[in-house]
């Protein structure tokens, strides 16, 4: 298992293994908004933690489809399955391995391109707090939309259609913690339904997943 | 240990495609199967190495026994030849890495990316690969797809040896392995016939 994850990190980090990508994505997302929305600070500050989430979702939606599309294409999801790994462990290793190379670097970056949107200083704990909590439950479902994709060729917008219903509970509470940060106000009820869709998520879906993808390798 | 198959049917999509199939292989033997494109050889294999559930019919040793090999070799062009098979050594839990880079003469290929190897350098690599996993039986479908002749050899001389040490193997193939104590099986006699309709109305439900 350590080895998959070790494996998946090397592919990400080497050439053409797509590392950069949602952090680059979230780069332009929060570089281009206040060109869209003008430059007006106290209007960038109070939309500033949504912009900051819907980025960090829509950088992860980018990268969901290289999860497992790749090791189905070369094969070596077929010799994994028959590999001695159990296959819910493999999905939680492709999931965790896709957290690590994007969502994580989304999280440590976030402070910076708060500052770009001039995010108001109480809300930066709330914000990256939020999504440390949210972003994992991204990598798990987006996981499974993957592996319910996996035999398609060009899954990639059926994948994004599958998994965005599944993203809006994520979404909602993780924008509303930081916009009540933002606000100074108390932000632990949304912080804890957050976190109980991330924990229920990472706890049940990777037998979802697993099973679809026996099916989908027959 | 021995692999029994008895009365076997697999399916490919839903459709019956090989039924009645029963045969058994033991430690030590090879067996190669025939028959024309599309019979469903690869369904079979595929059902063998626990890929799929079977039709009807038993598979008489586990899936933790196969290890299965098809066209696409499962190769990571980024990663070395030597990373590649660390990968699955570390997977099956064995240290044979230099066995297999000798077994197949990837050696000074080592430190190669997979990427930058000839297609027939590739089919080695994967090759490699069985020898790496330790497990018995190794489940092989056309195994010999651009290799050249001094590779088939080396290929021969893998399986020999694997058999050797109480293994088995099953292979399917068209082309001559040079194995001429293995068994060969046909499946065309075994081909599924299409599903009857008991009734006409059957048809309409």
């Amino acid at each position: 298992m350590i080895a998959l994850l070790i494996r998946d990190l090397r592919l990400a980090v080497r050439a053409g293994g797509g590392f950069g990508l949602g952090l680059s994505f979230f780069l332009i997302v929060v570089v281009l908004v206040p060109f869209g929305v003008g430059p007006e600070t106290g209007l960038l500050a109070r939309i500033a933690p949504g912009i900051l989430w819907l980025g960090a979702l829509l950088a992860c939606l980018l990268s969901l489809d290289r999860i497992l599309a790749l090791d189905w294409e070369d094969g070596s999801l077929d010799l994994l399955a028959t590999s001695p790994l159990p296959m819910e462990g493999i999905v939680s290793i492709k999931a965790l391995a896709h957290w690590l190379t994007t969502g994580l670097p989304l999280v440590i970056a976030s402070p910076l391109f708060g500052l770009l949107l001039s995010l108001p200083e109480q809300a930066y704990v709330p914000m990256v707090l939020s999504l440390l909590i949210g972003t994992p439950a991204l990598s798990v479902i987006g996981t499974f939309g993957a592996a319910l994709t996996v035999g398609l060729k060009r899954g990639g917008l059926l994948l994004s259609l599958l998994v965005l219903p599944l993203y809006v509970p994520t979404l909602i509470f993780g924008a509303e913690m930081a916009r009540r940060g933002a606000e100074g106000l108390a932000f632990l009820t949304p912080m804890l339904m957050l976190a109980g869709i991330s924990f229920g998520v990472i706890a049940l879906l990777p037998f979802a997943s697993a099973s679809v993808l026996r099916v989908n390798l027959r | 240990m021995e692999l029994t198959i008895s009365d076997l049917a697999v399916a490919r999509g839903g459709i019956p495609v090989l039924e009645g199939l029963s045969f058994a292989l033991a430690p030590g033997r090879a067996l190669i199967l025939r028959g024309p494109n599309g019979i469903g050889k690869t369904t079979l294999l595929r059902t063998i190495a626990g890929l799929q559930p079977p039709l009807a019919g038993r598979i008489g040793l586990d899936r933790e026994a196969m290890t299965y090999a098809a066209h696409a070799d499962g190769l990571k062009s980024t990663l070395s030849v030597e990373e590649n098979l660390m990968f699955w050594a570390a997977v099956f839990g064995t240290d044979r890495v230099a066995e297999a880079l000798a077994g197949f003469a990837l050696e000074p290929l080592r430190n190669r990316p997979a990427g930058a190897l000839s297609a027939g350098q590739k089919r080695r690599l994967g090759l490699a690969r069985l020898i790496v996993t330790g497990r018995p039986v190794w489940v092989l479908d056309e195994p010999t797809v651009s290799l050249d002749v001094a590779a088939v050899a080396m290929f021969g001389a893998a399986i020999r040896a694997h058999l050797a040490q109480g293994g088995m193997a099953l292979i399917a193939t068209h082309i001559d392995l040079g194995l001429e104590e293995a068994e060969v099986f046909d499946v065309g006699p075994y081909k599924a016939k299409p599903p009857k309709l008991e009734d006409f109305d059957e048809v309409f439900l």
